[in-house]
């Protein structure tokens, strides 16, 4: 039996009026990895900040006994001293250094006035190594792709002599192969180094792949623990835990549409990236969808699925483009997100924070902005129109919010998602491009959105439904197109698709070349 | 959530509170001397500028923190066109519409570099800074124009008829009040001002909620219109116990107005907070936003012409040094009055009480005899006063929205 390394006991976190955290316990055996699942706000982040010393002793009730001691942290520093890191989601690496640099910062190699370069880079060296980077430790970090720099991230914490590494949703911006390539380094790692490790992550299939005991969090209270070993650990089983009911449909029912004519046709459609101009971001595509008809893109990150849509979309993304574009089977030529707009196309953006959404601003003007001229007599805005309209998005789309006014930066992820549907919805398009819309919301949320797309569908809109998850493009399109390395590379009907065969569609041509390194789907 | 509101409080009318006690502070110190009439009425006479100013550079600021640097040489150069045509007798409205066009052009020559070629706005108008008062001398070939026009003056609010003219002075007996004789046409004017206003909160109250929307407690209501009416009531009568209304006030007024309007009810208004917040969002809603940048300048532009004509007006004249630095103090009143120095947040409201603030300041150190070079550093650190006020409240804004977060935490699932 592996001794205990980490154990917090009946953890209580207050905030004025609030209990974020409730005698939550949590056991950590050295060695093991640990995971850490749970809702959004259930109260994950908030006891990892308690553990890394972000939330210092006395703000909190409980201890935490690490390594046998009873243990005080103030800060960071404390907690790092004593071996354990936190990798954040959003990577802390600055772009203009080297990755040495970067590894280093902060902790920097040689003597108090003079940095040892060479020290420096051969330490990190070694650990890019450990880690199994084969890059230079003298590569800036902007060169590298994401999926490079997460390891980066990892080689950081263990040349801080990391005993415990808490990894917060380390493959929320990677695709499928670097998230596999990441969980398998932390399972050699596991075996290698003997290192203990807590990861936090929404992806329940990762988590069974990679952990040994999970437990899971809901409304500041530790539910329950599984063991990998001894318990089941499928992701039903783990939904339950974290929604307290076992979600049988996870998909809504899709209502009986009667599926029209072709709305919108894409044809021999080519992109080149706006920087490396020799570079295909989509290779002859064709594509259409008819009216009332939901169809799902699946591909992995980087496979050209965002650039194809933006590109559509009054030419947002890309350089080069050649192609027609014919929509109710009249070609026509949008130059610009406003044109296509005018034509009836709408662009929901998977980054909602970066494209989508003004956050300083209300829900009210955010609802309004693609469409204000329906607001608006010549440049003069009705307000009382726009707030009628704001509230009625809100009362229809079942936004959670104390009202309009509230600014959109204020609201959790599911609920933003719904305002930029809102907003779309109030432009009225024919075409609707929905770009990852359930990335980063969690169950309940994810259900509603599903159901505001069927409905959608069954209003005559044609709905073009972007995915890397596969259960999702099944569940809800009516025909997939499969993309990957900027080509359509398989198109079947919902009835047919079974996540063997799209997988194998994605198989058959990415076999010669697998260094699918982050081709940057650029916002 | 009893603090929250405080702090709520505290936030929107900081600085409106902060001006007040300044205001007090220095009638204390100079024992009075900067409430007397004639100081209130130099406070507004002479910092025109910077309420016009101010509203320009509002509109760059809220477009993402862009800055325009040239609007003191830019004043410099349209006074000066101004002035020389002047000089040569060729009727005034000319002259005005030629200062209005001036500004137009600077306005159209940034824009197009800032919106359509990409030039950093901060470096596009520090070129415009050195060009345009470089042109400026150029024109003016030096030299100081004295401006004599009656007719101009008259309108724009310089030399000896400053102030609108007491039409009312006749009808009726003296009106003495407070040992000063009033004037009558300045009272009824703020009269009539503070009891329009008060008909206007309530009627647009009452019509909102007939709508069913969510209105401020009748309390609250009652309490501002109350101060709302001393404040303008208390301002009409110092104005009316000096020389009665400056016509400079009714150009600031218009402007004020104009730019108020624009702001909060019209789509380009609308769009300038919106590329402020996030200019790819904006553009992918179908906006131009080259458009939006390009107006913020051009608008600008005019406004810094229209400064300089209220520029000369008041100097009755113009010289090749006219305006200078005249661009921070408009930067200053923006911020000061609350714009993110990111874009995205601020108001003419803000202009209207940071522009204010800072004259306060100014005239209150030059009464109470503060040396010149000492009045800089104070000024320099109140911006920092202000702005630092802005940053603290947003850091504690950050952590009230953590405390949300967590209490969402706690309804568990309920946050979707």
């Amino acid at each position: 039996m592996a001794k205990v390394l980490l154990e917090m006991k009946s953890i209580t976190k207050t905030f004025p009026g609030v209990k974020a955290l409730d005698n939550v316990n949590l056991k950590v055996e050295e060695g093991e990895i640990h995971a850490l699942v749970g809702e959004n706000g259930a109260g994950k982040s908030t006891l990892m900040n308690v553990l890394s010393g972000i939330y210092p002793i006395g703000t909190y009730e409980g201890d935490i006994v690490y390594d046998g001691e009873v243990c005080e942290f103030h800060n960071i520093k404390d907690s790092e001293k004593k071996g354990i890191v936190i990798i954040h989601q959003e990577l802390a690496l600055v772009p203009y250094l080297t990755i040495g640099e970067n590894m280093f910062l902060g902790n920097e190699q040689g003597s108090k006035w003079c940095i040892d370069w060479n020290k420096t880079y051969a330490e990190a060296d070694h650990y890019l190594n450990m880690v199994g980077l084969t890059d230079s430790s003298k590569t800036l970090i902007k060169d590298i792709g994401t999926g490079k720099q997460q390891l980066v991230e990892i080689a950081k914490a263990l040349a801080k002599n990391a005993k415990l590494l808490i990894l917060d949703e380390p493959t929320s911006s990677l695709n499928e192969t670097d998230s596999r390539a990441l969980l398998d380094l932390m399972k050699k790692l596991q075996r290698e180094e003997n290192m203990t490790m807590i990861i936090i992550s929404h992806k329940l299939n990762e988590v069974s792949y990679v952990a040994d005991k999970i437990t899971v969090v809901r409304d500041g209270s530790t539910i329950e623990t599984l063991d990998a070993k001894k318990d089941d650990i499928s992701e039903t089983r783990i939904i339950k835990g974290m929604v307290g009911r076992e979600i049988t449909d996870r998909f809504p029912k899709r209502h009986d549409v009667e599926i029209g004519d072709v709305m919108m046709e894409v044809k021999n459609w080519t992109v080149y990236h706006p920087e490396f101009s020799e570079r295909k971001v989509c290779d002859d595509v064709s594509i259409n969808v008819r009216q009332g008809e939901v169809v799902g893109i699946y591909g992995l990150m980087g496979a050209g699925r965002t650039e194809l849509a933006m590109s559509i979309f009054g030419r947002s993304y890309g350089i080069g483009i050649s192609g027609t574009l014919k929509l109710r089977g009249k070609e026509v030529v949008l130059r610009s997100p406003k044109k296509a707009i005018e034509a009836g196309l709408a662009y929901v953006t998977e980054d909602r924070k970066g494209n989508g959404l003004v956050l300083t601003n209300s829900i009210k003007t955010n609802t309004t902005l693609a469409n204000l001229g329906a607001v608006s007599k010549a440049t003069f805005i009705d307000k009382d129109r726009e707030y009628q309209v704001a509230e009625e998005y809100v009362a229809k789309l079942r936004t959670k919010t104390p009202s309009v006014e509230q600014l959109v930066g204020n609201l959790s992820g599911g609920n933003q998602q719904k305002v930029l549907l809102a907003k779309w919805m109030f432009a009225d398009p024919d075409v609707l491009i929905l770009d990852e819309p359930t990335r980063g919301i969690d169950v309940g949320a994810k259900y509603e959105i599903y159901c505001i797309i069927n409905d959608l569908a069954k209003a005559g809109k044609s709905v073009i439904m972007i995915s890397s998850e596969l259960p999702e493009v099944i569940g809800m399109s009516d025909r997939i197109y499969i993309m990957n390395q900027a080509k359509i590379v398989g198109e079947m009907p919902a009835s047919q698709a079974t996540q063997e065969n799209i997988m194998s569609c994605i198989v058959g041509v990415s076999g010669e070349s697998s260094s699918s390194e982050s081709v940057g789907s650029e916002g | 959530m009893e603090g929250n509101s405080v702090v709520k409080f505290l936030r929107k009318y900081m600085m409106l509170i902060a001006m007040v006690i300044v205001m007090i502070a220095f009638s204390f110190i100079t024992n009075g001397k900067t409430l007397l009439p004639m100081n209130i009425t130099n406070l507004i006479s002479q910092n025109a500028y910077v309420y016009v100013l101010g509203t320009g550079m509002l509109l760059c600021i809220l477009t993402g923190g862009n800055i325009d640097l040239s609007v003191g040489s830019v004043v410099c150069l349209a006074g000066g066109v101004g002035a020389i045509i002047m000089d040569k007798n060729i009727p005034w409205p000319i002259a005005v519409v030629a200062m209005l066009v001036m500004g137009l052009l600077v306005g159209l020559w940034h824009g197009f570099w800032i919106a359509y070629v990409k030039v950093p706005p901060f470096i596009a108008t520090l070129v415009g800074m050195l060009a345009f008062r470089g042109l400026a001398n150029i024109i003016m070939q030096g030299y100081a124009y004295g401006i004599d026009n009656k007719g101009f003056l008259d309108v724009f609010g310089g030399g000896a008829t400053c102030y609108v003219p007491d039409f009312l002075a006749k009808v009726g007996p003296d009106l003495e009040f407070g040992g000063y004789t009033l004037n009558k046409t300045c009272m009824i004017f703020a009269v009539l001002a503070a009891v329009g206003y008060v008909i206007f909160t309530f009627y647009n109250r009452t019509r909102l909620i007939a709508k069913g929307y969510k209105v401020d407690s009748l309390a609250a209501v009652i309490i501002k219109s109350v101060l709302i009416f001393a404040v303008i009531i208390w301002f009409g009568y110092k104005l009316a116990c000096y020389n009665g209304i400056p016509t400079v006030l009714l150009w600031i007024a218009l402007v004020l107005g104009i730019f108020a309007y624009i702001t909060t009810k019209t789509t380009l208004g609308r769009n300038l907070y919106a590329v402020g917040g996030n200019e790819k969002a904006t553009r992918l809603s179908g906006i131009d936003t080259r458009k939006v940048m390009f107006s913020a300048y051009t608008l600008m532009g005019v406004l810094s012409g229209f400064a300089g004509i209220l520029n000369i007006a008041r100097l009755a004249g113009s010289t090749p040094t006219y305006g200078v630095g005249y661009e921070m103090d408009a930067i200053a009143a923006c911020f000061i009055g609350g714009a993110s120095a990111y874009g995205g947040t601020g108001s003419v409201g803000g202009v209207i009480i940071g522009a204010t603030l800072c004259g306060i300041i100014n005239q209150g150190m030059i009464i109470a005899d503060t040396p010149v070079n000492y009045q800089k550093v104070v000024k320099g650190l109140v911006l920092i006063i202000a702005v630092l006020f802005d940053v603290i409240m947003q850091m504690r804004r950050k952590g009230a929205k953590k405390k949300t977060e967590a209490a969402n935490a706690e309804k568990g699932g309920a946050k979707a």
